[in-house]
Parts: C-alpha cells; structure tokens; sequence
C-alpha cells in the first residue's frame, strides 16, 4: 500500500504544481497517471506548442512547462504510479481514502486531489464491426510486451508517430510487419519517415498506403484482416492487428465514484477550496466545472494553491497556520535541499 | 462587423441556425461550444490545434472554404467516418463570406 498525503490522479501540469503547493505545506503528494510519463496532455498531445499566457513566461513550450514543473516539484519528492489508470475508490471510517488502479495498486491518503484533466487517456479505437471481438485475441491497441509479437506476423495501422516507431521497432522482433495507412504521407517526425522508407527499401516493412483495415476475420482468434486499397478489397494472412491511431481522454472510472458531474467534469465549490460533493476529494484544473470555469492552465495552478490550504486544514483541523511567501521562507525539500534568497552582505564605509 | 447565420446539424440530427461573430477570432469548433451543440469533452479536445479531429465536421453548403492545412490534412488521415466532404470545424474561421454555411458534426468517437 502506497502511503501519502494527498494522492493527486493526473500528472498534467495542475497535478504536478499541486506537489509544489502541498510540498510549501510539509505535506507529501503521490500521483497516478493512466500514461506512462507525466505531463499529461502537455506531453501526450501537443509537446512541441509554444503557450503564450502562462504568467511570467512571454512563450513556453508545452513540453518545457513540464519539464521546469517536474524541476520545480523535485525537492518535494513526489511518488508516481504511470501508466495506471485509478479505478476505484473506498472511504474508510476514518475519512481517508483507498484509490485502487487497474493493475491492482492500492494507495491511502486522506486527501485525494483530482486534477485529471478530460479524463484519461484511452486508445481510439477505428469502427470496424467486430474490433471487440478480437480484443486481446490479436487485437491490442497499446504494446505493452512487444515480446507478445516475437516471430509473429504483425499488422499496424495508423500514420501518427506510434504507428511509425511501432513498425520500426517491431521489424527486429517479428516475423513481418506491414504498416497500413489511408494516405502516402505520414504526420509522425521526419526521421521516422526516413527510417520507415529504408526499412520498406530492405524489405523488412510492408507499406500498404493508401488503404485501411475494414474488416477482420478468425474463428477463436485473429487470422486475417481484410485490406481496402481504393475499389480494391483483399485479405492478408496475421497473427495480430494493431490499431495506433492516437488516445482520446475519457472521464472514465472516476464519473461512478459518488461525484456530482456535470457536462462531463466534476462540480466544485469553488468559493471556497474546490472542494467536491465528497468531503476530502477536491477536484482541480480542467476535470472541475464552476460557473465561469475556464480551462486554462494558470486557473488550474491557483485551483491547486487554494485547494492545498483547505487540504492541509483538513488534516490538521487544530493548527493555526498563515501561507509564508516563497521570498520570505525559501523552499525547504523533503530532501534537505534549502533554496533561500541570498541574504544581504553588509559592509560599511570607512 | 456584422454577425453571420451559420447552420450547425448536431450529432443527433437536430439542425440549429445560429448568430456566429466575424469579430472575435473564432472558429466552428468553438461557435458549437458557445451554443452548447456538442457535450463539453466530446469536441475540441486537443483545444483546437488540428491534433485529434473530435471537431470533425461534414460541410453540406457549397462555400469556399479556406484550403487545408499540412496539419489538417493529416490528421483527417487519420480520423475515423471521413468523407469526401469532411473537416476539422476548429480549422475553419468564422468570416463574412462563409454566411449560410451549413456543417453537420461527424459522430464522437
């Protein structure tokens, strides 16, 4: 069981300040994230964007923004559970809280924080009839073990960078690999472009462009998929079809966990500390809605400042406490580290 | 400048004539949120920069749209229930010229 203050679900720009805010606070913050690296959308969607209203930042890229957070957060030392969605929620008598992923990872705090943005992210699955079908049964949307596809005949479709980088990598694990996408021209990096090129020159990448997956056929598993080339349609013999065309954020879990929900986010108080309908689980940045809500990062960073305070009077109901200025107090880690203002050299004239 | 009358046809077939402002800088993904046309997280995920097609459109009026950007282009390469005359509505800015113009939202996905 993973122990912390405040367990923070979404590891996006709001979540990850919230570990700055709480650390200020003494309190300790672990986070849970459905993707494999933090920074949530910032990172998973549009990593390359410049932001222009980020205060005191005339431009930022979004990736970069993540990356001075995860700087800034540092010192407080924050735990990470990625890649796994949180599931399920319990409350105990005593207030706090057990959230439980998919994969079974158990997390206690008495406060829960969740700054989950427009959900998590799930793959995009293309609308071919009987896709459910075959799910897990040579259908995966997300390579977890590219051991699975060792020696096996391999199908992707997509035209993104996963499709591309997919397709490379598998082309030294599988017995082949055929990429499949609706247009000659690829959206994914330039070099990966290249790579793909020189690998379709090798004869180790089957391209198959323009044309798309529309079918696919097997009795107990996956054996062929059924190819659409203009007006041509034919079959080609697979062990597995891998559809990587991108995520797509779904509220998911969290919309059965008790909350009020409104136009698919979860309602706040936001006059006093973003608190939701469940004392002791607050709602931050884009996931919450208020009257006049905007989904901006800098609302999101002074939702998680507010929201700490209310947290830490939650946990400590008898201490008396006023918010000290960084200028003032430093930051102290968790970690000893102690960053401070240079204190002032005074000299005096003769 | 004057409002435009843009007619929006929402994922359950409801046609809607709106007021859309040639003004403000706005574009159809957005307009659709302003009237509420759509359920907030169902459009305009990626908050409109041509990178997850949730605001694709079908445009069903014969106006000359602005051509499609690299970005655009791709990215519908990649979206599902594409038609011939499909679009991302967050690519297409609200101007004087596009008066009348009539969209019909592609299904969520």
């Amino acid at each position: 069981m993973i122990e912390t203050d405040i367990l923070i679900i979404g590891a996006g720009p709001t979540g990850l300040f919230t570990v700055f805010e709480a650390g200020l606070l003494k309190l300790k913050c672990h986070l849970i994230d459905a993707l494999p690296q933090s920074g949530g959308q910032c990172t998973e969607i549009y990593p390359k964007k410049p932001i222009y209203d980020i205060p005191g930042f005339p431009e930022v890229l979004a990736g970069d923004l993540v990356k001075n957070l995860m700087r800034q957060i540092e010192p407080f030392q924050p735990g990470f559970t990625l890649g796994e969605r949180a599931d399920t929620i319990e409350k105990l008598d005593d207030g706090s809280f057990i959230v439980t992923t998919e994969k079974g990872t158990k997390h206690h705090a008495p406060i829960v924080a969740i700054a989950g943005g427009l959900g998590s992210f799930e793959p995009r699955k293309p609308p071919i009839t009987n896709l459910s079908n075959f799910e897990d049964k040579g259908v995966e949307y997300i390579i977890r073990d590219p051991e699975l596809y060792r020696d096996k005949n391999v199908v992707i479709s997509g035209g993104g960078d996963s499709a591309l980088d997919w397709s490379i990598f598998l082309t030294d694990v599988a017995k082949s690999v055929t990429l499949i996408h609706r247009r000659n021209e690829f959206r994914g990096a330039l070099d990966s472009v290249e790579k793909v090129q020189e690998l379709k020159n090798l004869g180790k990448i089957e391209l198959i462009t323009p044309a798309e997956v529309v079918g696919l056929v097997g009795t107990n598993k996956l054996e062929e998929v059924v190819i659409k080339r203009g007006a041509e349609v034919f079959n080609r013999e697979c062990d597995h079809f891998i559809p990587l065309f991108g995520l797509s954020p779904k509220l998911g879990p969290i919309a059965d966990w008790g909350l009020e929900i409104e136009k698919n986010a979860i309602k706040v108080d936001n006059s006093l500390d973003y608190q939701t309908n469940i004392p002791g689980i607050y709602a931050i940045g884009d996931v919450n809605t208020y009257p006049g809500k905007l989904k901006l990062i800098l609302c999101g960073f002074h939702e998680a400042t507010l929201m700490c305070q209310s947290a830490y009077q939650r946990i400590f109901p008898d201490k008396r406490y006023v918010m000290k200025y960084t200028t003032v107090g430093g930051v102290e880690g968790f970690d000893g580290s102690k960053k401070e203002a240079p204190k002032a050299i005074v000299k005096s004239i003769d | 400048m004057k409002d435009i009358k843009i007619t929006i046809i929402d994922r359950q077939g409801v046609k809607h004539q709106v007021d859309a402002p040639t003004d403000m800088n706005m574009n159809i993904m957005e307009l659709v949120r302003s009237y509420e046309l759509a359920p907030e997280g169902t459009i305009g995920i990626c908050g409109g920069m041509a990178m997850c097609a949730s605001c694709q459109c079908y445009v069903q009026s014969n106006h000359e749209l602005p051509e499609m950007s690299y970005d655009e282009d791709l990215m519908l390469a990649e979206a599902f229930h594409v038609k011939d005359n499909s679009r991302l509505s967050c690519q297409i800015f609200i101007k004087e010229e596009l008066n009348d113009l009539q969209i019909e939202l592609a299904p969520e996905v």
